[in-house]
């Protein structure tokens, strides 16, 4: 405790002299920490926004596809077609257990979409209620997805995409009014709500009318699903429910469930991860090229330790002839190196937050889609972490490796230095 | 009584040696070259005496200076100092002694130019771990002593070389060291400034200091009770002085 205070009180007393060099080595720092600062926020806004994006499609679901078998099984041929029924859903749903949610998806391409005078050519699609929230479809406020009275009682309503719902309705708020599909009324009961959707199959939500399977079926004459949708409580049972998937269903269409081309499945978890991998590799990069930065103003920072060293080497022994044991004289330097990469450092962290948030500010308002898939440059705890650790050692090796020199000489020799 | 050293000092072996030195020898190993600067130095400097050591430059006397002061080791030979073996000793350890033991006083003053006089004086005693309180009342006793008590909170470039030097020698006594040790105190003042220093130092003698002064003025030397002649790194003569009777 002595020590220590000892320690600061040499500081406190030697940290007064070149001050010009000082303030630029401390300018130095501030700009290293402010690029660190800035790249990093950058790259935790576009981790956020490809994960805000990858989960557009939907969190942790698995999307199935009936493909052609490739192995030949108990008599069947290889090269057989296979198809979903509607009816598939209910049996996976009650034999795999994982399954907490699932839905059928029919699609169809071309349909004459109007409202008004306006008419317009998109896909629509037959889904279960279940799909609204396995797909991540929020309604806009106001509206709803589609529900189960929807789909048993074959009603003619449809959910629509936001994009879909300026070019038809314009203004108007879509809810509540009637939209012709292929010359047949629906009434619009929500609105999806705007979302960042990076992985897709068939378009993007935002441009397709969502109307219930069962009606799908009856105005298409429709008999066999274009897919299935399922979601495990826990993504990380996405391989079980895979593997049990080509147990039932081969089960069922007697197809061999070794037989990898007989389904094709996404894992939306798996791509997550990768973006998330690929994210993180930007970061990492961006981090890596900011760190560089600031060790340049570290290499700063040690010039003029050393500096400071040669120009107190007579008075490094002057502290030695009294009796100063080597920790009084390494201590101080040290302090006083981490002293300038500190203030450094606050006014680059300072700054550097401030940008951030005029930044991110500027960003709302600009309104272009590629600023806005870049993502909002984020400040966050961990980048705060970062900086300060990697602050520290800089300031810490900047200043040791300088003072150790000082005190490993004889204090006669010291003493002769002018 | 400050100016006194500490009363009951230990006996040291009996003989009250201060230095002893036996068969001492500093070689400065320059790569290519070997430098003998001491050649087997046997030197006994006994406390309360008031000893000069003299001899030309490249004599080897600033070496011994700094081997008598610990701020250098000897390459063969034994030294104790105060009755402490030096030799084997880390740079720590050194540091305490030449804290606890040895006084220096420079030719340039050697005060830290940035601190104050009486943060300058304090120095020796937070390295020795005085508390607040004790630094206080020592510090201020000094400055006393080497009658500057109204320049305590100057710094040393607002101070005369006489000035400078006393706070050195405040420095110096700071924690009452078994040896007082002298590098030509009176080489960079005026004639009036150096005799003053002397006759502090004959007074810090007086008292019962342990003084040892290097020195090139042989008349600055005739002052002291005992001289030492240093040349080629060997001593050549070592006789009383006028003074020691």
């Amino acid at each position: 405790m002595l020590r220590a205070g000892l320690i600061f009180k040499l500081f406190r007393r030697g940290a007064q002299i070149q001050r010009k060099r000082m303030a630029m080595t401390v300018a130095a720092i501030a700009w290293g920490t402010l690029s660190i600062v800035l790249l990093l926020s950058f790259g935790e806004g576009m981790k956020r926004s490809f994960s805000k994006g990858s989960k557009g499609l939907g969190e942790g679901i698995v999307v199935v596809w009936a493909n052609a078998t490739s192995k030949a099984f108990e008599g069947f041929p290889q090269g057989r077609n296979l198809r979903f029924h509607p009816d598939d859903v209910a049996l996976v749903r009650a034999t795999i257990p994982e399954i907490v949610s699932a839905s059928g998806e029919m699609r169809r391409w071309g349909n004459n979409l109007s409202h008004g005078r306006k008419s317009l050519t998109k896909p629509v699609i037959g889904a279960e209620p279940e799909y609204g929230e396995l797909r991540n479809m929020i309604p806009v406020e106001g509206g709803r997805f589609l529900n189960v009275r929807d789909e048993t009682e074959k009603r003619r309503v449809a959910f629509v995409g936001d994009e879909l719902a300026e070019e038809l309705f314009g203004e108007k708020d879509p809810v509540g009014e009637t939209l012709l599909i292929n010359q047949v009324p629906f009434t619009v009961v929500g609105v999806l709500k705007k979302k960042i959707q990076m992985g897709m199959y068939g378009g993007p939500d935002s441009n397709v009318a969502v109307i219930p399977l069962s009606t799908f079926r009856s105005l298409f004459g429709r008999v066999y699903l274009s897919d299935m949708v399922v979601k495990a409580a826990d993504p990380a049972e996405n391989e079980t429910i895979k593997k049990r998937l080509f147990e039932v269903l081969g089960a069922k269409y007697r197809f061999d469930p070794t037989d990898e081309r007989a389904l094709q499945m996404w894992d939306t978890h798996e791509s997550q991860q990768v973006t998330i991998n690929i994210s993180l590799g930007i970061q990492i990069f961006l981090g890596v090229i900011g760190g560089l930065t600031l060790l340049i103003g570290g290499v700063g920072v040690a010039n003029i330790m050393y500096a400071v060293v040669k120009h107190r080497t007579k008075e490094i022994g002057v502290q030695m002839a009294l009796g100063a044991r080597r920790s009084y004289v390494l201590g101080p330097l040290v302090l006083e190196s981490l002293a300038l990469t500190a203030f450094g450092g606050a006014i680059g962290v300072g700054v550097g937050y401030g940008l951030v948030r005029l930044l991110g500010f500027l960003q709302t308002k600009a309104n272009s889609e590629a600023l806005e898939f870049m993502g909002a440059p984020t400040f966050s705890p961990a980048i705060a972490a970062t900086t300060v650790l990697l602050l520290g050692t800089i300031g810490f090796l900047a200043g040791y490796f300088p003072s150790r020199r000082a005190v490993a000489i004889q204090p006669a020799e010291a003493l002769r230095y002018e | 009584m400050l100016f006194s050293p500490k009363n009951g000092k230990k006996s040291n072996g009996g003989n009250g040696e201060i230095i002893a030195m036996r068969a001492l020898r500093k070689v400065y190993d320059t790569g290519a070259i070997q430098v003998e600067a001491l050649r087997g130095i046997d030197l006994a400097v006994h406390r309360n005496e008031f000893v000069s050591i003299v001899g030309p430059s490249g004599s080897g006397k600033s070496t011994l200076l700094n081997i008598v002061g610990c701020l250098d080791v000897a390459t063969e030979g034994s030294y104790l100092l105060d009755g402490e073996e030096v030799a084997g000793l880390d740079l720590d350890q050194l540091a305490d002694i030449r804290n606890r033991k040895v006084g220096f006083v420079f030719q340039s003053f050697n005060l830290l130019p940035h601190i104050t006089a009486y943060e300058n004086v304090e120095m020796p005693l937070l390295f020795k771990g005085a508390g607040a309180r004790e630094r206080r009342e020592r510090v201020e006793t000094l400055f006393e002593q080497v009658g500057l008590g109204d320049r305590m909170h100057h710094r040393p470039v607002e101070l005369s070389g006489g000035q400078m030097q006393r706070v050195a020698i405040a420095r110096a006594l700071a924690c009452e060291p078994a040896l007082l040790l002298a590098d030509e105190p009176t080489g960079n003042l005026d004639t009036t400034s150096g005799k003053d220093i002397l006759g502090l130092f004959e007074d810090l003698a007086e008292r019962g200091h342990t003084l040892v002064l290097i020195t090139h003025d042989m008349a600055l030397a005739e002052r002291t009770k005992r001289i030492v002649r240093i040349q080629d790194g060997r001593i050549v003569e070592d006789r009383p002085t006028s003074q020691a009777a």
